[in-house]
């Protein structure tokens, strides 16, 4: 049990996808200008990271070595194709915002290198336990950018504004802004330890 | 006895030149345009120049003192860094955007990569370009010169850039600083003053600033206007912030090349990268990011231009 807390907790601190690792860039820097869309693209990612751990890690001794990355795509395609089914189905403000990056998780390298790099080595249930760490450590990340872009570049905080005003800082909602705080987020976490160089 | 044995490595030579002399004579030289900018457009510029240095130079003081770094305030940089970025901005600003540029000029453009003479950029242009990209409606709006009731008005630059010919300013105008514009690129006169003190004194060398006119020139004359080789290369040259740009912020020590080779190709690709954004960019000027955009090619230029070790 304790080695699965580890598992899990790993991918929240110092394997963190965001801070520690520097993967997942393209949804991170895309869709961190809201809370909300940015919590959406993380719940959504960790949805398909857990379930495509579970069956590559069970399925990890009949995939043939050679063509292992077509058959994890296809596992993982097949996850982002529920979860964008459900997300159009239910949350169809949500889809509309997040457009194109939810079917963009089949190739978030994220997953892909937890499948190859995890999954593929170890059974079943650490899998699902880093697979959830790891969607956790990528949705704290994101959210915390998110929070921070959201707050000085619109004055909101998940879509209610805090101050009548239209003086806020432009770039932190524009791309540059993104790399900004992602980058002295990243050595913070560094400074505090939690991530390591 | 034992001091007198005292071996040391070369260099031997000793000039009471220190980083901080030099820092305060440049920031010396910039104080003419200042005085123009503050005759043309009144005391509201002298306001934009003191907050801009003031916020510099407190924000340079609490992050040394944070990171527990020595205080280096005196030293002139932090000084130079907010009067450079005051200078970029339009007089008419409300007071707040040129404290919030000085802040981000010394803390992301200076001291997160460990303060002087670390910077990969110009930190007073890391701040123009934020307050640019940040509110460019306080950033583009200019007004008449010598009014004082902020009349607005677009810069002559902006008219040339689109092809028209300039209306009612003549060289003369544009050379003493009669037209809108920012607060220190307005009179070229006065920054040629203290260009020529810099010159004479050795603290910059012709390479960048004359390789960055005259290529700027150049490539106006050839693209300016309809038919190849008419373009207004005077008015380009004389317009926009060039001037300011390439003899205070592209010289910057710290993010231009070391070689004079290097330094000739930093100064043609500025002004190469200052016409093309000026004739088919989304802004009307172009000096800022040109001189960015090379700061950034700096390492390369210098890896390219390595002088070679003599004998081989």
């Amino acid at each position: 049990m304790r080695s699965l807390i580890k598992e899990f907790s790993k991918g929240i601190t110092t394997l963190n996808p965001t801070f520690g690792l520097i993967l997942g860039l393209c949804p991170t820097l895309a869709v961190s200008t809201s809370l909300f869309n940015a919590l959406g693209m993380g719940i959504a990612a960790t949805f398909v990271l857990v379930f495509s751990n579970m069956i590559i890690s069970s399925l990890r001794n009949f995939i043939p070595a050679r063509i292992r990355l077509p058959a994890y795509i296809v596992i993982i395609a097949t996850f982002v194709t529920v979860c964008e089914l459900v997300i159009k189905a239910y949350l169809p403000a949500l889809g509309e915002s997040l457009g194109i990056f939810i079917p963009l998780i089949v190739v978030n390298c994220i997953i892909m290198a937890r499948a190859e790099a995890f999954a593929s080595r170890n059974s079943v249930l650490p899998s699902v336990f880093d697979g959830l760490g790891m969607g956790a450590g990528f949705t704290v990340g994101i959210s915390v950018i998110a929070f921070i872009r959201e707050l000085l570049g619109s004055g909101s905080i998940a879509g209610h504004g805090l101050l009548k005003s239209n003086e806020f800082i432009l770039v932190m909602i524009l791309a540059p802004g993104a790399l900004l705080t992602m980058g002295l987020l990243i050595a913070l976490t560094r400074l505090l330890g939690i991530t390591k160089r | 006895m034992r001091d007198s044995l005292l071996v040391n490595t070369s260099p031997h030579l000793h000039k009471k030149e220190s980083v901080r002399r030099i820092m305060w004579l440049v920031t010396l030289s910039l104080v003419p345009s200042g005085f123009a900018g503050v005759f043309i457009f009144g005391l509201r510029a002298l306001w934009a120049i003191t907050l801009g240095v003031a916020a510099a130079v407190i924000t340079e003081y609490i992050l040394q003192l944070a990171t527990k770094r020595k205080i280096a305030i005196f030293d002139g940089s932090a000084v130079l860094t907010g009067l450079l970025l005051a200078y970029n901005l339009p007089p008419d600003v409300p007071f707040w955007l040129p404290v919030a540029g000085s802040v981000f000029s010394i803390a992301i453009g200076k001291q997160v990569f460990g303060g002087l003479g670390q910077n990969i950029f110009n930190p007073a242009l890391v701040g123009r370009v934020f307050l640019m990209a940040s509110w460019p409606k306080y950033m583009t709006t200019f007004v008449k010169p010598l009014s004082y009731d902020a009349v607005t008005s677009a810069t002559p630059l902006a008219a040339l850039t689109k092809g028209e010919a300039l209306e009612s300013i003549s060289y003369l105008d544009l050379f003493l600083g009669n037209r809108p514009g920012c607060i220190g690129e307005v009179c070229i006169l006065a920054l040629l003053i203290g260009a020529a003190f810099l010159l004479l004194r050795g603290y910059i060398s012709w390479h960048i600033p004359f390789s960055f006119i005259i290529s700027t020139g150049l490539f106006a004359y050839i693209f300016g206007a309809k038919p190849l080789f008419s373009g207004d290369w005077l008015a380009n040259i004389l317009s926009g912030g060039l001037m300011l740009g390439a003899f205070f912020m592209a010289t910057d020590y710290v993010t231009s090349p070391l070689t004079y080779k290097g330094q000739v190709i930093f100064g043609a690709g500025c002004g190469l990268v200052t016409t093309v954004i000026r004739f088919w960019g989304g802004y009307p000027e172009g000096v800022s990011y040109a001189i960015l955009i090379m700061n950034a090619a700096t390492p390369m230029i210098d890896r390219y231009t390595r002088p070679r070790i003599y004998g081989t």
